[in-house]
C-alpha cells in the first residue's frame, strides 16, 4: 500500500494506457501498426530528454523557461560546427557544451544573485534565442549531418534509433540520480525546505547552480537529437518545447512547489503528449482539438496533483 | 471563595466542549465558568487547547460538541463578525494591523461610518477617539493620535490599537487577551495591566492568555487550567501557589518532569566575546562548557533566537569574537556541523524539517556521506541508521519511509533531535526544543537532555518557559533587547527575577 502511494507514475503510466487504447480502438488499421508505436517513441526522444532536465529543476523547486531556445541554438551551434568541419561527435560534443553553459548561466545567476527561476530563464529564453538567430543570420542552417541523422533513423527491421536509446538512458541515470545519490537527496531536499537544507549544511548554492547546468546539458543533448531530426541547424524551431517538458513533469508527478517529481513520471507524461498528438492526427482530429485535449489532461494532471497532496497531509 | 457571587454574574459558560482535526482531538470536554468583569486566566502549555478554545468563542472555529451561554443566552457565532456583533473580541499575540492604515482607520476597519460608501471622517475620527479613550490613560493620549499611521507605531503602541478595535465595535462583553505581554517591555506591560484592570472594572469579562505565571498572577484572579484538551482545573489564583501551577499544567511533579543527572562541567567549548549581528544581538558574551546547560531567557525579539542563528553561521557577524572548540574560523552552517555543532530550529515546519520528506531522509539529511561510496545513498543503510534513533528516541511511526509531516509534533521534535545525534554533534544550540509538543514528548526531551549533557555534551537552550529553564539548566543568561546579561546559577534565579530582568 504505502509502496504503491510511492509511485507517482502509476498515474500517468495509467492515463498513457488509456490513451493509447482509445485511439487503437478508434484507428486500429493505422494506430496499432508497429511502425507508429515507434515513430512515437522517436518523437518522443527530444521532450524526453528535456523533461528528465526539468524534472531535476522542478523538484529543486525551480523552473527553467529557456529549454525550447537552448535547444534551437544546440541545433545552430552543431550545424555550423559541422560546417567549420568538425566531425559528427565533436560537433554533437560542442553543442552540448553550449546547452551546459546556458546552464551554468541561469544556475549562476538564480542562486548568486538570488533571482526568481522564472526571471532568469524568461531572459535567458530571450536571450538563448537572440543568440541562435543572430549565429544563424536569421535562417535555417544546411550542413551536412555527416552520420548524425542515423541518431534518429528507425533501425532496420523494427530496432530502435540510438536516440531512442539514449533518452531512456538518460532517464534511468536521472532516476537513479534523485533516489540514490547524495546530490540528488539534496536536490529533493532543497526543494521541499530550502531553509530545512540550510540547516543541514547542504551548500545550496551549489546544487542549484548543478541542477541548471545538468538541465543546459539535458537540453543540449535534446538539441543534437533534434538537429539529427531535422539535419538543419533552424534558430526559430522548439518555440514552447519547454512548455511541453514542463506538462509532462507535471502529469508525471511532479510538483511546481518542489520536492516531488519523478523522472519516469515525466518521460511517461511525455510520450502521452506525443501519443494524443499522433492519435489525433490518426483520427483526423484539427489541430484544436488536439491543443485542447492536452490542456484538459494537463488540468486533469494538476486536479490529481493537488487531491494527492490534501490527501496525504 | 469560587462559590462566591449570585448566578446572576455569571457572564460566559463553557459546558464539555469538543473539537477535534482529522480524527485527532483538540478539545475533549472543557468546561469554563468566566464572571461579569473578571480577568480569568486561561492556562495550559503549548497545545493543551487554548488557542482552539478562543478560535471557537471568537466564532473562527465551531465546535463539534458542547454548548456555550453568553449571559445565559446560547452562542455559537458563526464567523468573527457575528462573535463581535455578540460582544466577544479577541487580540492576538501579534496584533493583525494594515502598516498603511491610519489608527482611526485600523479601529474601525470594517465597521466604517459611511454614507454611500464614502466615509465620514469625523465621525470616524470620534468614534476612533472614544474607544482609544478607554485603553489609552489620559496623559498619554497624544501618543495614539488618530492619524498616525500604524508602521509608525512601536509593537505596545499596536497592541493598544488592536485592543481599542476590539472595543469599538458593538458591546463589548467579552475581550479574549492572548499572550498580550510576549513582546512589551516592563513599562509597557504595567500600563497594560493598569488598562485590563480598568476594563475590567467596567463590567467586561477579560480572558487571558499566557504562560508567565508571575504575570498571570499580577493580572487575573481566577483561573482555567487545560492540559491535553480537558479543563483540569479551575479556582482563585490567590489560593494557589506557583509550584501546584506548574504541576497541573505538566499533570506531574516538578521533579518528575525535570531529571537531573550530576553533570561534571568540562573544558570550554563555545566562547562568545562581545558578539554583535545585522541588528541582533548588540552585545553577547558567554562561556559554555562541556556537561553543561547554559540556558537564554528572554522576549520575543530580544535576540535569543539571532544569536544562535550568528554561532551556526546562518546570521552574519558584524563584531566581536567567536571560538568553537578553540577554532575561530569560518562560518558556515556546514563548517559547524563539521566541528560537532548542531542547531535545533525553533521553526520546526518552515526549517527544521522538509516535511515532504520521509522520516528517514530527514534524519540523515545532514550527513548523507556515511551512507554509500562515491556519493551514493543506499536505502539499505538509511533506513539502518533511522531504525537506531527511532527505537532510541521512541520516535512512534510506521517507519522509515513515513513522511515526516505526518509525524505528531512531539515525535517530528525528537527526529530534529536524532539529526543532531546522527551527526554525532557535542555542542547542541537548542531554540524551543519543547514548544508545541505534547507532555510525554516534552519529558522525553528534558530526559535526553539531561543524559547528553551527563555524558559531556554542551547545551545551550533557549527557552520562553521559564519552568523549563530553571528546570533543565546549570545556568542561565537573560537577553534583553540584543544585550546578554552574565549567567548566574538556577540556584540563585527564580522566575520572577528572570521575569523582572526581561522585561526591564
Amino acid at each position: 500500500m504505502r509502496a504503491w502511494s510511492k509511485m507517482t507514475w502509476l498515474a500517468p503510466l495509467a492515463a498513457l494506457c488509456v490513451t493509447y487504447l482509445l485511439f487503437a480502438l478508434l484507428t486500429p488499421d493505422t494506430f496499432l501498426r508497429g511502425i507508429n508505436l515507434l515513430t512515437m517513441l522517436r518523437q518522443t526522444a527530444v521532450v524526453g530528454v528535456a523533461s528528465v532536465g526539468m524534472t531535476l529543476v522542478i523538484v529543486l523547486g525551480g523552473i527553467d523557461l529557456s529549454v525550447g531556445s537552448a535547444v534551437a541554438l544546440t541545433t545552430v551551434v552543431v550545424a555550423r560546427a559541422l560546417q567549420a568541419g568538425l566531425g559528427p561527435w565533436q560537433a554533437a560534443l560542442t553543442g552540448i557544451l553550449v546547452g551546459t553553459l546556458a546552464g551554468l548561466i541561469n544556475g549562476g545567476l538564480i542562486a548568486g544573485l538570488r533571482l526568481m527561476p522564472f526571471i532568469v530563464t524568461l531572459g535567458t529564453m530571450s536571450i538563448l534565442r537572440g543568440a541562435a538567430k543572430g549565429l544563424a543570420g536569421e535562417q535555417k542552417i544546411d550542413a551536412d549531418p555527416r552520420g548524425l541523422e542515423q541518431w534518429m533513423l528507425l533501425g532496420r527491421g523494427f530496432g530502435l534509433p540510438p536516440g531512442v536509446w539514449l533518452t531512456l538512458a538518460v532517464g534511468l541515470l536521472g532516476a537513479l540520480l534523485i533516489a540514490y545519490t547524495r546530490l540528488g537527496r539534496h536536490v529533493v531536499a532543497v526543494g521541499s525546505n530550502e531553509r530545512a537544507a540550510r540547516l543541514c549544511g547542504v551548500a545550496v548554492t551549489r546544487v542549484v547552480v548543478t541542477v541548471y547546468a545538468l538541465a543546459g546539458m539535458l537540453a543540449g543533448v535534446a538539441g543534437v537529437l533534434e538537429f539529427a531530426t531535422l539535419t538543419v541547424g533552424d534558430p526559430t524551431d522548439s518555440v514552447g518545447l519547454e512548455l511541453d517538458a514542463i506538462a509532462s513533469v507535471v502529469i508525471g508527478g511532479g510538483s511546481l512547489s518542489g520536492g516531488q517529481g519523478s523522472v519516469t513520471g515525466s518521460l511517461l507524461g511525455a510520450l502521452l503528449l506525443t501519443v494524443i498528438k499522433t492519435g489525433c492526427v490518426h483520427v483526423g482530429l484539427p489541430n484544436w482539438v488536439q491543443e485542447i485535449f492536452t490542456g484538459v489532461i494537463i488540468v486533469i494532471a494538476m486536479a490529481i496533483d493537488r487531491a494527492r497532496q490534501r490527501g496525504s497531509s | 471563595m469560587s462559590s462566591s457571587g449570585a448566578l446572576g454574574d455569571v457572564r460566559l459558560e463553557v459546558r464539555g466542549v469538543k473539537k477535534s482535526f482529522a480524527g485527532t482531538a483538540a478539545l475533549s470536554g472543557v468546561e469554563l465558568v468566566a464572571r461579569r468583569g473578571e480577568v480569568h486566566a486561561i492556562l495550559g502549555e503549548n497545545g493543551a487547547g487554548k488557542s482552539t478554545l478562543m478560535k471557537i468563542l471568537s466564532g473562527a472555529l465551531a465546535a463539534d460538541a458542547g454548548r456555550i451561554l453568553l449571559d445565559g443566552a446560547p452562542f455559537s457565532p458563526e464567523g468573527p463578525v457575528e462573535a463581535r456583533q455578540r460582544g466577544v473580541s479577541i487580540v492576538y499575540q501579534e496584533p493583525e494591523l494594515c502598516a498603511e492604515l491610519t489608527v482611526a482607520e485600523s479601529v474601525l476597519l470594517g465597521g466604517e461610518p459611511a454614507r454611500y460608501g464614502v466615509i465620514d471622517r469625523s465621525t470616524q475620527r470620534e468614534r476612533a477617539l472614544a474607544s482609544l479613550r478607554r485603553v489609552v490613560p489620559e496623559d498619554n493620549a497624544q501618543r495614539l493620535a488618530p492619524e498616525r499611521l500604524i508602521k509608525t507605531l512601536s509593537p505596545s503602541e499596536r497592541q493598544l490599537v488592536a485592543l481599542a478595535r476590539a472595543l469599538a465595535h458593538g458591546d463589548c462583553r467579552v475581550l479574549i487577551l492572548d499572550e498580550p505581554t510576549s513582546a512589551l517591555s516592563a513599562a509597557d506591560v504595567a500600563r497594560l495591566f493598569d488598562v485590563v484592570a480598568d476594563l475590567a472594572a467596567s463590567g467586561i469579562t477579560v480572558l487571558y492568555i499566557s504562560h508567565f505565571l508571575e504575570e498571570v498572577e499580577r493580572v487575573a484572579t481566577r483561573f482555567t487550567m487545560l492540559r491535553d484538551g480537558r479543563s483540569v482545573a479551575s479556582g482563585d489564583l490567590a489560593t494557589t501557589t506557583r509550584s501546584e501551577l506548574v504541576a497541573l499544567m505538566a499533570g506531574r511533579a516538578v521533579s518528575e518532569l525535570f531529571p537531573r543527572s550530576p553533570r561534571v562541567p568540562g573544558e570550554p567549548v563555545l566562547e562568545l566575546a562581545a558578539l554583535r549581528g545585522t541588528v541582533r544581538p548588540s552585545d553577547a558574551s558567554l562561556t559554555l562548557r562541556r556537561g553543561e546547560v547554559l540556558g537564554i531567557a528572554g522576549l520575543l525579539g530580544s535576540g535569543r533566537t539571532a544569536l544562535l542563528r550568528a554561532i551556526f553561521g546562518l546570521d552574519a557577524v558584524r563584531g566581536g569574537t567567536l571560538r568553537v572548540k578553540a577554532l575561530s574560523g569560518p562560518r558556515s552552517p556546514a563548517e559547524r556541523l563539521r566541528q560537532g555543532v548542531g542547531l535545533l530550529s525553533e521553526d520546526r515546519k518552515g526549517e527544521g524539517l522538509a516535511d515532504s520528506m520521509s522520516l528517514g531522509d530527514n534524519l540523515t539529511l545532514s550527513k548523507l556521506d556515511e551512507l554509500g561510496p562515491l556519493g551514493l545513498v543506499l536505502p539499505a543503510r538509511r533506513d539502518a541508521a533511522t531504525q537506531r534513533y527511532v527505537t532510541e528516541l521512541g520516535i512512534r511511526c510506521r517507519g522509515p519511509e513515513q513522511l515526516a509531516r505526518e509525524l505528531s509534533g512531539g515525535n517530528q521534535q525528537k527526529l530534529c533531535f536524532a539529526r543532531l545525534l546522527h551527526h554525532g554533534v557535542d555542542v547542541l544550540l537548542l531554540d524551543e526544543p519543547t514548544r508545541g509538543i505534547d507532555v510525554g514528548s516534552r519529558a522525553d526531551i528534558y530526559r535526553l537532555i539531561d543524559g547528553l549533557a551527563a555524558k559531556g555534551a554542551a547545551i545551550l537552550l533557549v527557552s520562553s518557559y521559564l519552568p523549563e529553564l530553571l528546570g533543565v539548566c546549570d545556568r542561565v543568561a537573560v537577553m534583553v533587547r540584543g544585550r546578554l546579561a552574565t549567567a548566574r546559577p538556577v540556584t540563585e534565579l527564580s522566575e520572577h527575577a528572570l521575569l523582572l530582568e526581561a522585561t526591564g
